[in-house]
């Protein structure tokens, strides 16, 4: 203050001006070093299509009549103009289904993240924030429940609670919560001991406020990679259990459930086997490059 | 170090306990009651309640799995509902199989990652590291069950060059050690790459360059061995996701794995055999794992100084 006080209104104008400028350039500068990276562009440009694709499936295809209805007349065809991909052991176009599938993968794996994400960003920030026996407590558990491999852990839930869409996203998000815990417990502990929280502190704020509107907003970045990063995983995750036939049941064009039954004509018709897998393989790249990308430019001290 | 090894023993008892309870609970809500599977479904209210006396399902959760974990103890996990045999012994047949899997894949992605790594690594920012860091990502998202179909595709019913699935020796084991050793030298490729990357930044690499040492020692010697030490610790740390992502080859590839067992097992919903061999195969990895720290602490002096430090 007494420093702006000998300013002349012009100066202090002009310091208001450049603060201004300062605050918006944040995320403008995330956005600038992640424009720079190819990869991260790339990727960011499928998981915009494949998002769009998602939410418009419905107006592009007519589920019943284009996705899910049998045409056993046509087959087992190989790819041709009127059907791009060929068509299924039960003669449905297997581009159509695919398309669709985006929305059953890119769903679950979105539900799944955002579950674990709940969980473990609450659970993780208790811990950091408050130390002592409840940060003991909450990362033992984390410990012993990180030490069942994912895919054994969804096989496990979905045993439990029978095999369907929803059941698939709790699995597979439940799996996931322990990196949530940990991304978050270390991030609030870089900034548990900062002077602002100390102020927030001081001026009597209440615990819960402090946790999630002073620390939680400063930990973003991580948060945020970790995220990118586990949907791609989760994808994973969901259509190995689809696969297993634990997760998504037919006749959903699940790309998981698609492959396990492609799988059955492999002696045949290998394509059914081979185009799930490549949805899979590009929406989990594209996923995986956008990850990557945010990391570095949202913590350029983390690059590698 | 004796003083380590017994504290890290007693550290693994919680979180075996914690593991099994955790199995045990979940999969005792499993639909598909059992004495259905027995009876056929076909039986009377008082049969059921009769058999379900007789199996000791009808006393509360926290009894049985005392009971469960004594028998753990003991080596005795109850009976398969469906073959009638010991899951115990069922999974020690098993095992073998997996394990071997577990530790050709490693083989080979340590033999694939490392090299690949530092050449990355030493050619930082040029096109074969530009290349090699793009195939390690591919090689992360792709889901490891469908390489292995595409291998199957590829190198058995295309080629003929290898078995398409079973156990007929060391030829079998090919196809699906590449399967489960891709996503994990993906990772090794990685990490090996950014370790080698800090280590050359290094003053002491400088130094051995400014005494006249050749690039090639100076890579080879002095910088992978620091460069190791990180590589080594996710090497182990994979093991488990290496064992537990068997799962999904194993049923690709008839292996007659432990996580074949599992599957077949949930199929049939054979109870017993699920939750006994998941909690085996989840101790099995944290015994391992336990292996692998110990090894740690006697390869690195910096660890067991630490515990000594700790110890004390």
């Amino acid at each position: 203050m007494s420093t702006a006080n000998t300013l002349k209104p012009k100066e202090q104008l002009k310091i208001s001006a450049s603060k201004r400028y300062q605050k918006r350039s944040q995320g403008a500068e995330i956005w600038r070093r992640l424009k720079k990276n190819k990869g991260a562009m790339v990727g960011l440009a499928i998981v915009v299509i494949l998002a769009l694709i998602a939410i418009f499936a419905d107006v592009i295809l007519d589920y019943d009549a284009e996705v899910i209805k049998q045409n056993i007349p046509q087959r087992m065809q190989l790819p041709s103009r009127e059907h791009i991909l060929g068509t299924d052991e039960v003669g449905r176009d297997v581009f159509f289904r695919l398309l669709y599938g985006t929305r059953f993968s890119l769903s679950v794996g979105i539900v799944a993240v955002a579950i674990a994400l709940a969980i473990g960003v609450v659970l993780g920030s208790i811990a950091g924030y408050f130390g002592g026996v409840t940060e003991e407590i909450i990362m033992r558990a984390t410990d012993i429940f990180a030490s069942i491999p994912n895919i054994l852990m969804g096989i496990v839930i979905v045993a439990a609670l029978g095999a369907s869409t929803v059941n698939l996203m709790i699995a597979v998000g439940i799996s996931s919560v322990p990196q949530f815990i940990r991304v978050t417990r270390a991030a609030v502990l870089t900034v548990r001991y900062s002077d602002y929280i100390e102020a927030s502190r001081a001026i009597g704020l209440k615990e819960a406020r402090i946790i999630f509107g002073h620390i939680i907003p400063n930990c973003l970045s991580p948060i945020i990679v970790q995220t990118t990063l586990r949907v791609a995983s989760a994808i994973i995750s969901a259509s190995a259990l689809s696969f297993l036939g634990l997760g998504v049941p037919q006749p959903s064009p699940e790309w998981g459930s698609m492959l396990s039954s492609g799988r059955q004509y492999i002696r045949t018709n290998s394509l059914l086997t081979f185009f799930p897998g490549l949805a899979i393989m590009i929406t989990v790249l594209a996923l995986n490059l956008l990850g990557d990308g945010l990391r570095d430019a949202l913590d350029p001290k983390l690059r590698r | 170090m004796y003083r380590y090894i017994f504290n890290r023993l007693l550290l693994i008892i919680p979180v075996i306990i914690g593991v099994s309870f955790l199995i045990f609970a979940i999969l005792d809500q499993a639909p598909g009651d059992v004495v259905n599977v027995i009876t056929g479904g076909g039986a009377t209210q008082e049969e059921v309640e009769e058999l379900r006396a007789e199996l000791g399902l009808d006393r509360p959760l926290l009894v049985r799995y005392a009971e469960y974990m004594g028998g753990l103890l003991r080596g005795d996990l109850g009976k398969s509902y469906i073959s009638g045999r010991s899951v115990f012994e069922v999974y020690s047949e098993r095992l073998p199989a997996t394990l071997k899997l577990a530790v050709a894949s490693i083989l080979v992605s340590i033999i694939l990652s490392i090299p690949l790594g530092i050449y990355a690594a030493v050619h930082s920012g040029k096109i074969g590291d530009n290349v090699s860091m793009v195939a390690a990502l591919l090689g992360l998202s792709m889901p490891n069950f469908w390489l292995g179909l595409i291998l199957i595709i590829t190198f058995s019913l295309r080629l003929k060059l290898f078995p398409s699935g079973g156990d007929h020796g060391l030829i079998s084991l090919v196809l699906p050690a590449i399967t489960i050793g891709t996503g994990l030298t993906a990772t090794l490729t990685r990490i090996t790459r950014s370790s080698m990357l800090d280590v050359i930044r290094q003053d002491y690499l400088r130094t051995a360059r400014a005494k006249g040492v050749s690039e090639r020692k100076v890579i080879n010697k002095h910088a992978l061995k620091n460069a190791l030490i990180p590589i080594i610790t996710i090497i182990g740390t994979q093991f488990g996701n290496v064992i537990g992502g068997a799962v999904l080859t194993e049923t690709v590839f008839a292996w007659p794995g432990v996580g074949r067992l599992i599957i077949d097992s949930i199929y049939a919903r054979d109870i017993p055999m699920v939750t006994g061999s998941i909690i085996l195969k989840t101790i099995t990895i944290s015994i391992v794992l336990l292996g692998v720290d110990l090894l740690y602490a006697a390869v690195d002096p910096r660890v067991r100084a630490q515990y000594s430090k700790g110890g004390s």
